[in-house]
């Protein structure tokens, strides 16, 4: 049974149709790029596929049940997500915001779980953020804010990740490391992702599949190597995209 | 001293009487409604996520001052007021609830909206029975609109409420820590943010009308325990509930000492004593957590 099965979803914002019948079929082991240019409706289909948006038609499936019939908390625990714009500026310690991913599976009413506190821990140290713990978040900077909600995410387990532009803010070292961390987290838990992102080298050289948005009724859904080539991206992007290949890795360039 | 020996032994002295009839349950007040303010406050800026929120931001003071004031016009005292009080601050709060959810999506900006026009309404109406009534009732009505505890009583029902409030806030204190965070985040995390935003707007009303009944608009409490004991360090809200309990009571208990002290025989409105000594020591925490 598919992770997450989207059937004729067909998404509005303000009259302006973004996504039509789309189908689509995430399986477990799945690392999914959601490619597009701006506007053309990534953010809305994340946010859409967690319920905090409503869907103008189609049904959302997640472990084959029908998104609206679960409660907020049962799809907290099988779906999180990255938001683009990041955690707010309100003051609390690291420690505190990581924990606030362990949320959805609290067990005890007041005291902290040591269990929870092990997992937050070894999300913190998955992102280098272990020496951070006890810092205010509004001391951090830009890179290390958006390692914190990286690493909430973490904590809070999801099996299936949904992620707004992770590689936002981040230097291209960390940009690998991220999707090294996420990648791994997919192998071992057999969970999935989809990654909304600008960067299609990124994405091409991360995720098997892509999910290309092209514009409000064109999509293109399939393994990499199939969506990702110079014609589909030009067309996507309305923009001549070359590409060339260097060290076994195909690199896209726009002309 | 001797009041102290008052409190274990049992005889009809006079100094025993005032001990069990005036000074504990005036006491018993004091510190009901300062937490109950204090909780509110706390609930209330969670609900607004706006650090000016107070319990009468939302205008439930001011329905019960126009309840109180206009049974004060009428001559009525006693359970009447009290009574005229709260279905005052009753009315309001549906009254904001209606209006604010009347057009469909119930959003916290128009809450905050409806509750602060509302609000702006009953306080032209509490200058109209200000300005219209006779010199007499004028000062009980200020006493009543300043804050007041020389007239209020507090029962078993008011202690419940309080053990309630203390048990549901502990009970829901971790949601609030998500929900703090945003609307959005908090629904990614598995808040039902509509429902949860229900809960809280009622409670914080049904304590700020509680509060309010039993003395009135007491100023201060509400908006600014919260805030000391957040810049003290106390940020998740598993510590700020019974944090707020505890500093509001007792902060108001050490006001209304004040208030009926320090110019005896004659009394302050209890008010006025909760600004004159929480501005300058809010002000100190402020800056002590600047320098940090």
């Amino acid at each position: 049974m598919a992770l997450l099965e989207l059937k004729s979803l067909s998404l509005q914002i303000a009259g302006k149709q973004l996504c039509n019948r789309l189908d689509l079929s995430i399986e477990r082991n799945e690392c999914w790029g959601l490619l597009g240019k701006n506007g053309v409706g990534k953010t809305t289909l994340l946010h859409t596929i967690l319920g905090l948006q409503p869907a103008q038609e189609g049904e959302i499936l997640i472990d084959g049940q029908n998104t609206s019939l679960l409660n907020r908390q049962e799809l907290a625990r099988t779906m999180g997500i990255l938001f683009q714009q990041g955690i707010d500026e309100l003051p609390a310690t690291v420690m505190e915001t990581v924990m606030l991913g362990r949320y959805p599976h609290l067990q005890t009413l007041i005291r902290d779980n040591p269990a929870d506190r092990e997992i937050a821990e070894e999300a913190l140290d998955a992102f280098e953020l272990g020496a951070l713990s006890n810092r205010e978040i509004t001391t951090l900077s830009g890179g290390e804010r958006q390692r914190l909600a990286l690493a909430t995410l973490l904590t809070q387990a999801p099996d299936l990740f949904l992620l707004d532009e992770p590689s936002n803010h981040l230097d291209v070292a960390f940009q690998i490391k991220l999707l090294k961390i996420l990648t791994d987290k997919i192998s071992s838990a057999s969970a999935s992702f989809l990654m909304a992102s600008h960067d299609i080298n990124l994405t091409a050289r991360f995720c098997d599949k892509i999910l290309l948005l092209i514009d409000g009724n064109n999509y293109l859904a399939g393994d990499s190597e199939e969506i990702l080539n110079e014609e589909n991206l030009s067309r996507a992007y309305d923009c001549p995209i070359k590409s060339i290949s260097q060290d076994g890795i195909q690199l896209f360039y726009p002309q | 001293m001797q009041m102290i020996g008052e409190l274990f032994t049992a005889n009809e002295s006079l100094s025993n009487q005032i001990l069990w009839d005036i000074r504990i349950p005036r006491s018993a007040s004091a510190f009901i409604t300062g937490a109950l303010l204090a909780m509110s406050g706390v609930i209330m800026q969670v609900l607004l996520r706006n650090p000016l929120a107070d319990p009468y931001i939302l205008g439930i003071s001011g329905g019960a001052a126009v309840g109180a004031l206009s049974a004060i016009l009428l001559g009525l005292g006693g359970l009447w007021l009290t009574n005229a009080a709260f279905a005052g601050a009753l009315f309001s709060i549906l009254l904001v609830f209606g209006i604010a959810n009347k057009f469909g999506k119930w959003s916290v900006t128009r809450l905050l909206l409806t509750g602060v026009v509302v609000s702006a309404g009953w306080g032209a109406v509490i200058n109209i029975l200000l300005t219209t009534t006779s010199t007499n009732n004028v000062q009980s009505m200020l006493f009543w609109l300043m804050g007041d505890l020389s007239q209020s009583q507090v029962g078993n029902a008011h202690f419940l409420l309080l053990t309630a409030a203390l048990l549901g806030g502990l009970f829901v204190s971790r949601s609030l820590n998500v929900l703090v965070r945003g609307e959005l985040v908090a629904s990614a995390l598995g808040i039902n943010v509509p429902s949860l935003r229900l809960l809280l707007y009622f409670s914080a009303s049904i304590l700020t009308a509680t509060a309010v009944t039993v003395a009135g608009s007491v100023g201060f409490v509400g908006l600014v325990i919260p805030h000391a004991l957040r810049l003290l360090g106390a940020r998740d809200h598993r510590l700020l509930i019974p944090g707020s309990l505890l500093l509001g009571g007792s902060f108001l208990l050490l006001a209304d000492t004040i208030a009926r002290t320090v110019i005896a025989p004659q009394q302050l409105p209890v008010g006025v004593v909760t600004a004159v000594i929480g501005v300058p020591a809010f002000i100190l925490i402020l800056r002590r957590s600047m320098k940090d």
